[in-house]
């Protein structure tokens, strides 16, 4: 087996230390907020594992155009892999809200724009894993994954906005609030800057994820090559 | 499968000739084997009757569900039917046969859509006299056979496409629901609650909303099917 690239590596002990820095900054440099509790501090990492939910499958869909007017198989593995992690940041993001929606909202779950948004969201990715180990065919399992990712990828909006005109009580932190939402609060500068950095963290998370998922599928392909020579007849 | 983006113009009149004419073939072939309309048609009314009995529809909830349960019976009827439209080209070969001819090959896309809109379009004509007859409620509304109209369109729009992907993998009788109820999710929402609007006779501006909503939808995913069907059948 090849030795890990320098670059990723390094990248390791990049995103490491920034995941120390920012649960010092979630856990001890933002201050306690004053209604909800420690509670509130499931939104640092909440909100920025959402974000890398929706910015994996950006990058799916993006990747899944380019597959289909370019070809490569590079955008098909990235396509995969980018989905991969976006269903785990996704999942974080379920659940890390529903433990705080449990003492804020008096319930683990609500009909909310959001909260129906990322759980079809999670769905329509499940449904593009399992297209794809339903297709033998490695070049028509690209094709059916890049069509879907594109087409599933364009519906999200549209739910988000179908829920929303049916209902809402999610708390708009960033941007206008909705008066009648319920746990919402005011940034403090230091709340803000712990946010900010999550974000950013956690988009370092996803590319060094999204790098080694990248590097496990070239060296699966590889180990696949392998035992068809060695299977194949006259080998 | 570069080049599909470059096609050679096809003139218009050819292009709709093409499209009338897998529709046709579509229509012809059931009129003869009657195997599709009958299976949608005899599914429908038994999940009308399971609602019947799961939901206790007496007079004051039939009110409040009817919308729900006619579209979640147009939904899985339709599913039935999209299923069965696509395993036919694919099992007899006709796909092949269909993609050797000379036209464009979105318009095959176009004629299976009008086909398969053709077919929800028969059930529904059945099930809503049959539900009007049964549960003694007047479902002729102009508004309402409108929504299920366009609900209808962007439903087999969808569904056209997915369908085709899913008869191509090894678990297709499973895969199509899986694939295309979280996708199609923001179009029966819409579709459910315009028509139960127009039903209870809401005031045309909380109806407005939905209608929007499906229209944008139709337009967005027939789009998106037509740029990307050529990937889907291609060999």
């Amino acid at each position: 087996m090849e030795p890990m690239p320098r670059g990723l590596r390094m990248l390791n002990l990049v995103t490491g230390g920034l995941f120390v820095i920012a649960l010092y900054m979630v856990f001890f440099y933002a201050p306690l907020e004053a209604v909800m509790g420690e509670v509130q501090r499931v939104f640092y990492f909440h909100v920025a594992a959402g974000w890398v939910g929706a910015l994996a499958f950006l990058v799916a869909a993006v990747a899944g155009v380019i597959y289909l007017a370019r070809g490569g198989k590079r955008w098909d593995r990235v396509g995969l892999a980018s989905v991969e992690v976006g269903i785990v940041f996704t999942l974080i993001n379920i659940v890390s809200g529903s433990i705080w929606a449990r003492p804020i909202w008096n319930t683990w779950w609500t009909w909310d724009p959001r909260l129906v948004t990322a759980t079809v969201m999670e769905l329509i990715y499940i449904a593009y894993i399992m297209l794809r180990q339903g297709t033998e065919d490695p070049e028509r399992r690209a094709r059916f994954g890049a069509v879907y990712a594109i087409v599933g990828f364009l519906s999200v909006p549209l739910t988000f906005l179908s829920i929303r005109i049916w209902r809402t009580i999610h708390p708009v932190v960033i941007g206008s609030g909705d008066p009648t939402a319920e746990g919402t609060f005011d940034m403090s500068p230091r709340m803000l800057q712990a946010f900010m950095f999550s974000l950013l963290t956690f988009t370092f998370v996803y590319v060094t994820l999204l790098w080694h998922r990248l590097r496990l599928e070239v060296l699966a392909e590889r180990v696949e090559q392998r035992k068809m020579s060695l299977t194949a007849p006259g080998a | 499968m570069v080049e599909s983006w470059a096609t050679v113009p096809v003139r218009r009149s050819s292009f709709w000739r093409a499209a009338a004419a897998v529709l046709w073939k579509d229509l012809a072939a059931e009129m003869r084997s009657r195997e599709l309309l009958g299976s949608m048609l005899v599914f429908a009314l038994l999940v009308i009757l399971i609602f019947n009995f799961a939901l206790e529809l007496d007079v004051r909830t039939r009110a409040t569900v009817t919308s729900g349960v006619l579209w979640v019976t147009f939904a899985f009827a339709g599913t039935l039917g999209l299923n069965r439209s696509m395993a036919i080209e694919k099992d007899r070969g006709c796909l092949d046969g269909l993609l050797l001819a000379p036209v464009d090959r979105s318009a095959i896309y176009f004629g299976k859509v009008a086909g398969n809109l053709a077919f929800m379009v028969i059930v529904e004509a059945v099930v809503l006299p049959i539900y009007s007859v049964l549960y003694n409620v007047n479902l002729f509304v102009p508004g309402l056979l409108g929504v299920i109209l366009l609900g209808s369109l962007g439903y087999v729009a969808v569904g056209t496409i997915l369908a085709s992907m899913a008869v191509q993998a090894r678990t297709r009788d499973v895969l199509l629901p899986i694939l295309l109820f979280p996708v199609v999710l923001p179009l029966l929402l819409a579709a459910v609650k315009a028509s139960q609007g127009f039903l209870q006779g809401f005031d045309m501006a909380e109806i407005v909303p939905w209608i929007n909503l499906l229209l944008v939808y139709d337009v967005v995913f027939l789009a998106v099917a037509w740029m990307v069907f050529d990937f889907v059948v291609e060999e």
